[in-house]
């Protein structure tokens, strides 16, 4: 009989809470962290990559892997999202974020405004919580976007259906420890190259393992081109992500030694 | 004849249309507003049978509006424009088309410049620097390609409109009376006398 409001995603129970809600929020609590940092001129992102092992082959799946492990993707040219949870549940709704903003092109041929898009998101995931389905998606998302309204922004939504507006934040494992980290770290003028060594070092100081390598860490920043004054996002190789934690000095304890000071 | 002219130039848009309400031969109408505000920025002229464009003027104003409700901030006038050219496409692809052809002119909050898209009832639309409907059309082009600068300052811009109107009074059998002239920039739309 305890167990009696838990089975239903609709049903409230007499603390007036959603257990199932609240157990997807908690299931998004153990995946692998993601960190979006806001800045003047572009916004961050960064995830921890969970690999469950030495044989798994990345090649076909470079932005994901098993069951709990954040990734990132483009819904579109002017959004990066980052996923935190289930990863089946977050590529079904990458795939309708995507579609979203295809909807949105057709009709406005403009590409869609970054909070519209979260709005559509959580408009779906509502709807779990109050008509069912049979389970809510296990899934929190960080939106870094670009649109001429409001220029760059973060947004964040979870399983509920809330959306919230962020200069720093982080969602996954350690969320908590991270979002103190970048509360004491944040400044408000806060540019893109400073942002993306506040972001590595909060990563760092926040994942368990104790190196900070390509193969646990994926990372993006979106600017704007300065060509075309267009926004455009970089997600980063391994490569390039090792060579960007050689430059920020956070690469593995071992190279210290040889290692020169950014 | 109904007659829709629009111009652009530095940083506004001036956007003119006949103030005649015909049935037939006999002018019901003379000081009818053809030039719709959509939203802060964003004007509409429309022209055609009468019926459908007020129907259509009134259901393109209604939406927009209703964007700029929920999501508090208006669509700028690239979005807006193709919103309603699409609604122009759907409807012509129906059982009974509403035969409208639309000016829209805006000016953009967010890059601060004004544009200007040039509909008709087929659903075909240009964004262009000066554009015209109706009859007047042909004999307002000209004067625009020749006169027409990007970079008018707002009284030039009002005096080739003036060209344009005066060409129409001379040379139109049917020309219009009156004109509403409508200008929007960055403080939004007011109207203007020539």
């Amino acid at each position: 009989m305890a167990r009696r409001y838990d089975s239903r995603t609709t049903i409230f129970s007499p603390e007036g809470r959603l257990y199932q809600i609240e157990y997807a929020m908690e299931a998004i609590s153990h995946a692998g962290t993601v960190l979006g940092v806001l800045a003047k001129d572009g916004v961050v992102l960064a995830a921890e990559k969970k690999v469950t092992g030495k044989l798994l082959d990345l090649s076909s799946a470079k932005m994901e892997a098993c069951s709990l492990v954040p990734d990132q993707r483009v819904p579109f040219r002017n959004v990066i999202g980052g996923v935190a949870g289930l990863t089946a549940d977050a590529n079904s709704l990458v795939n309708y974020a995507r579609t979203a903003a295809q909807r949105h092109l057709l009709s406005y041929n403009e590409d869609i405004p970054v909070e519209l898009l979260a709005q559509r998101m959580c408009d779906m995931k509502q709807g779990y919580t109050q008509f069912g389905g049979l389970r809510p998606f296990g899934v929190s998302l960080l939106y870094a976007g670009y649109d001429p309204h409001y220029k760059f922004q973060l947004y964040h939504s979870d399983p509920s259906g809330n959306y919230s507006g962020w200069k720093a934040t982080c969602i996954g494992a350690n969320n908590g420890t991270a979002q103190s980290l970048l509360k004491q770290e944040y400044k408000d003028d806060i540019e893109v190259k400073d942002a993306i060594g506040l972001v590595l070092r909060t990563m760092s100081k926040t994942m368990d393992s104790t190196t900070l390598g390509s193969e646990k860490l994926e990372f993006a920043v979106l600017t704007l081109d300065p060509a075309t004054h267009q926004p455009k996002a970089k997600i980063y190789r391994p490569a390039e992500i090792d060579a960007l934690l050689v430059s920020e000095g956070l690469t593995k304890k071992d190279e210290d030694a040889e290692m020169k000071t950014a | 004849m109904e007659t829709s002219f629009a111009l652009t130039g530095k940083g506004y848009l001036i956007m003119a249309a006949d103030t005649t309400s015909a049935r037939s031969i006999v002018k019901m109408k003379v000081d009818e507003d053809k030039i719709k505000t959509l939203s802060p920025h964003l004007l509409m002229a429309y022209s055609g049978e009468p019926g459908d464009t007020i129907q259509f003027a009134e259901y393109v104003e209604r939406n927009i509006r209703l964007y700029q409700i929920r999501n508090l901030y208006a669509l700028r006038p690239a979005a807006a424009a193709s919103w309603i050219r699409r609604a122009v496409a759907e409807s012509l692809r129906s059982r009974k088309p509403y035969s409208v052809n639309l000016l829209l002119g805006g000016y953009d909050t967010a890059t601060d410049d004004p544009h200007l898209y040039w509909v008709d009832y087929l659903g075909t639309m240009a964004e262009v620097p000066f554009a015209a409907h109706g009859y007047g059309s042909y004999f307002a082009l000209s004067l625009l390609d020749r006169y027409h600068d990007p970079d008018a300052t707002l009284e030039e811009g009002l005096a080739t409109l003036k060209r344009c109107i005066d060409e129409v009074s001379k040379r139109l059998v049917v020309s219009p009376g009156a004109y509403k002239i409508k200008v929007v920039d960055k403080d939004g739309v007011r109207e203007v006398e020539l």
